[in-house]
């Protein structure tokens, strides 16, 4: 889509640069740090897998025990390979199950002990890594065989049933009306849990649990549907909360094509620790790059927290952050959903040339990314028929802005699970959208000192402000600062304090992570 | 309108007594002209005569969607039409805060947790995170009110503990997934455990939440009130500034 704002290319660069400033110092925080979920997912991709009798998962009790022996300082890794290496066990699944009953002892190696131990456990590693790139060239021969979606943006739609046997007949429907990309909702409170459960699971309260089988059951029905249909359609999970790094492996393993991850909800709206989160987040970002799938941010929330209009800025300034973290961790434009939402209240004078400028606004800062266009939920009052209009209308800017991933706004949001017509409605109205208006966008061009590119303009000069105004925030890490001072989404979350903080380590010198090596240097042996 | 309403009405289309509805459903049927005759057949026994069915669409394979237009031939009694009221007034976020500013002066502090085996916080995440539910804003949203809220498999003497260290106005418990009575097994130790541990006359306003709870079983379980489901934060908001930042009652 050509240039239709008339930005000041400064005040653009600008904007980027105080990102970064105010990003780098997180990003040193995070590379000093490591967390129990960075390490449980190591272990993962080195092919540690299952639970126990009472489905607390190997990698949890392997982590723990070695936490406890020798502290995680040194990372899992050293440490585990070493005791494989003096025989305490033949294999890791044994090993984790020996020292779950507490019958192995673990040191630190040093000199050629240490050395040998490393290098076992990047052999280990690897495999996982390599196993993720041949899910990413098996993706990319599937998008070549069925093809990718013929229109943009690509039509995005939720299944949650609890029961992942209930969910794929769902999602193959759901792929067979029109959609092109599949999410499967979690349940709730799985964000908060410090572990991954393990194997199918038929119960979910308000979703179904993100597992490596469940990936794997749903993976496979929808690779049987793109068959059918000729049409690569996408799966989608979420890479958010406690366990943010194992479920990016799991994920990489499983090839699931899109991950919601965003560089800062966790803290804001589920209150897990700062530092945990950017840790977590930088190591699955690092995986999502590896395994070419496209994250999905979480702009949209804001706006369901502050007012849409006067918070308009706030998005900005996060799709800024995420986009700095984004392409720190590796990842590419093209892998960047940068999130935003309809969600300006309908009763204000023009709220849809508001919404029009604040699209433009996201489509021109990040002109190669595949922006996710969010429907409105907080003014979707019960009203099934004007939710209607206003989700037509919320496709209509999707249409108009070239947005990337539209996400299907049902007219019974806040009511009930949508209906089986729900769905068949909300997805004519797309198609009715796209197919009258979808060719919009060429003849839509502002004039310059109109109302939509003065608002642009003045949106992106407060995100500038704002972005400022965190940057001169005192401290070794200002970032962390503005959180704790409630500048996002209006919640105050001190670096010292939420969820998962004790399972944060700092790294000591010798700290070894043949997953982070891999990832970093691209190497895959 | 006249002031005076007649005991008995019909529902109103275009004109007073027409009975005009309008409703919408799907059936498990593949659509032709039996699936029509399916749609009518149940439009009748809605009471609907008579009905027009206006839209007839194929859902996939195996559905068909349908609208239907027609005359309710039921009648209904306003004089048996019951209501529960709500014993407290429904207020925004901003009433709420002024309340409590203005009559506590200080911050109301909610400690809440979900207590027993339970490891399902949707509920009490509901009410207490920001994100909130049916698109209004938790209570940590409210700028006077304290939220701690303990998460999931919280053991009752750590809830009492923490609600005594934070100087807790008010305790919430959600209990969603529950086997054999478990709720009303927890919810009964955990209100005796804070009597047991307050003087008489100072324990916080306990209040527990799910939606297995019997309305009105609240004194039974020893609590102060119960919250069912699809309760929105703004409700429990309300209720708390009812009871606990209001000058007339006693507490």
């Amino acid at each position: 889509m050509k240039p239709v704002l008339d930005l000041d290319p400064a005040t653009v660069r600008k904007a980027r640069s105080l990102a970064r400033r105010a990003g780098r110092p997180v990003v040193k925080l995070a590379q000093s740090h490591t967390t129990v979920s960075v390490e449980r997912a190591t272990l993962r991709l080195a092919g540690l897998t299952g639970a126990d009798h009472e489905r607390v998962p190997w990698v949890n009790h392997l982590v723990d025990r070695v936490r406890a022996d020798v502290g995680l300082e040194h990372g899992v890794t050293t440490p585990v390979w070493d005791a494989l290496a003096r025989a305490e066990a033949d294999d890791l699944l044994t090993l984790a199950q020996k020292s779950a009953s507490g019958s192995v002892t673990f040191r630190i190696p040093e000199g050629k002990d240490a050395t040998r131990a490393q290098r076992a456990a990047r052999t280990a590693v690897a495999r996982g890594i390599r196993t993720i790139d041949r899910q990413r060239a098996t993706r990319d021969r599937l998008i070549k065989r069925h093809g990718d979606p013929r229109q943009r943006p690509w039509i995005y739609l939720i299944v949650a049933t609890g029961d992942i046997y209930e969910d794929i007949p769902q999602a193959q429907n759901a792929a067979r009306e029109g959609a092109d990309i599949i999410a499967v909702i979690r349940s709730t409170g799985q964000s908060l849990l410090d572990y991954v459960p393990e194997g199918a699971t038929r119960e979910g309260y308000a979703g179904t649990y993100a597992t490596q089988e469940n990936f794997r059951l749903m993976r496979a029905a929808l690779d049987e549907t793109s068959k059918e249909l000729g049409r690569y359609i996408r799966l989608t999970n979420y890479a958010s909360g406690l366990c943010m790094p194992e479920i990016a492996a799991l994920a990489g393993l499983e090839r699931l094509d899109m991950m919601l991850n965003d560089s800062m909800y966790g803290i804001l709206f589920r209150d897990i620790n700062p530092v945990r989160t950017f840790v977590d987040q930088r190591f699955s970002r690092q995986v999502h790059a590896r395994a070419g799938i496209i994250i999905n941010t979480g702009e949209d929330n804001y706006l369901t927290t502050a007012d849409a209009v006067d918070a308009a800025h706030t998005v900005t300034v996060s799709q800024l952050l995420n986009e700095y973290f984004a392409k720190e961790a590796g990842l590419a434009d093209w892998q960047l959903g940068l999130g935003h939402a309809f969600e300006i209240n309908p009763d204000l004078p023009d709220s849809f040339r508001l919404e029009l400028a604040h699209a433009l606004l996201a489509r021109q800062l990040f002109p190669d990314a595949p922006l996710k266009w969010m429907p409105p939920t907080k003014h979707m009052t019960g009203d099934v028929f004007r939710g209607y209009l206003l989700d037509g209308f919320f496709n209509l800017v999707g249409a108009m802005t070239g947005q990337g991933i539209l996400l299907v706004g049902m007219m019974t949001e806040a009511v009930v699970t949508p209906f089986l017509s729900d769905r068949d409605l909300a997805l004519q109205n797309v198609r009715y959208v796209l197919n009258a208006a979808g060719g919009l966008a060429e003849d839509f061009h502002p004039p310059r000192e109109g109302f939509i590119q003065s608002r642009a303009r003045q949106v992106l000069g407060e995100a500038v402000d704002l972005l400022e105004k965190i940057t001169d925030e005192p401290g070794r890490a200002p970032l962390l600062e503005a959180i704790a001072d409630g500048t996002f989404g209006l919640m105050r979350r001190p670096a010292d304090a939420g969820k998962g903080l004790e399972g944060v380590v700092a790294k000591a010198t010798g700290y070894d992570n043949p997953a982070t090596t891999l990832l970093e240097t691209g190497e895959s042996r | 309108m006249s002031t005076a309403t007649p005991d008995i009405v019909r529902p109103y289309g275009d004109t007073t007594g027409d009975g005009m509805v309008q409703v919408s459903f799907t059936l498990p049927v593949p659509h032709d002209k039996r699936a029509e005759g399916a749609a009518l057949q149940l439009a009748a026994k809605m009471g609907l005569d008579p009905a027009l069915l206006v839209h007839a669409k194929a859902m996939g394979p195996d559905f068909t969607f349908f609208v239907v237009y027609g005359s309710a031939n039921h009648l209904v009694d306003l004089r048996e039409v019951q209501v529960v009221e709500r014993e407290f007034p429904l207020l925004t976020p901003a009433e709420v805060n002024k309340a409590v500013k203005g009559r506590l002066r200080r911050k109301l502090v909610v400690v809440g947790a979900c207590i027993g085996t339970d490891a399902h916080t949707v509920g009490i995440d509901a009410i207490l995170n920001i994100k909130g539910f049916a698109g209004e804003k938790g209570l940590e949203y409210y700028r006077e009110i304290k939220v701690v809220n303990l998460g999931a498999q919280v053991l009752v003497p750590e809830l009492v503990a923490r609600a005594r260290a934070e100087r807790a106005d008010a305790v919430m418990v959600s209990q969603v997934v529950t086997q054999r009575d478990a709720h009303i097994h927890n919810t009964t130790a955990m209100s005796a455990a804070f009597r047991e541990a307050y003087p008489a006359g100072q324990v916080p306003l306990l209040v527990v939440g799910g939606p297995r709870f019997e309305e009105g079983s609240a004194a039974r379980l020893g609590v102060d009130r119960i919250f069912g489901r699809g309760t929105t934060p703004g409700e429990v908001a309300s209720y708390l500034v009812h009871e606990l930042a209001h000058p007339e009652e006693e507490r």
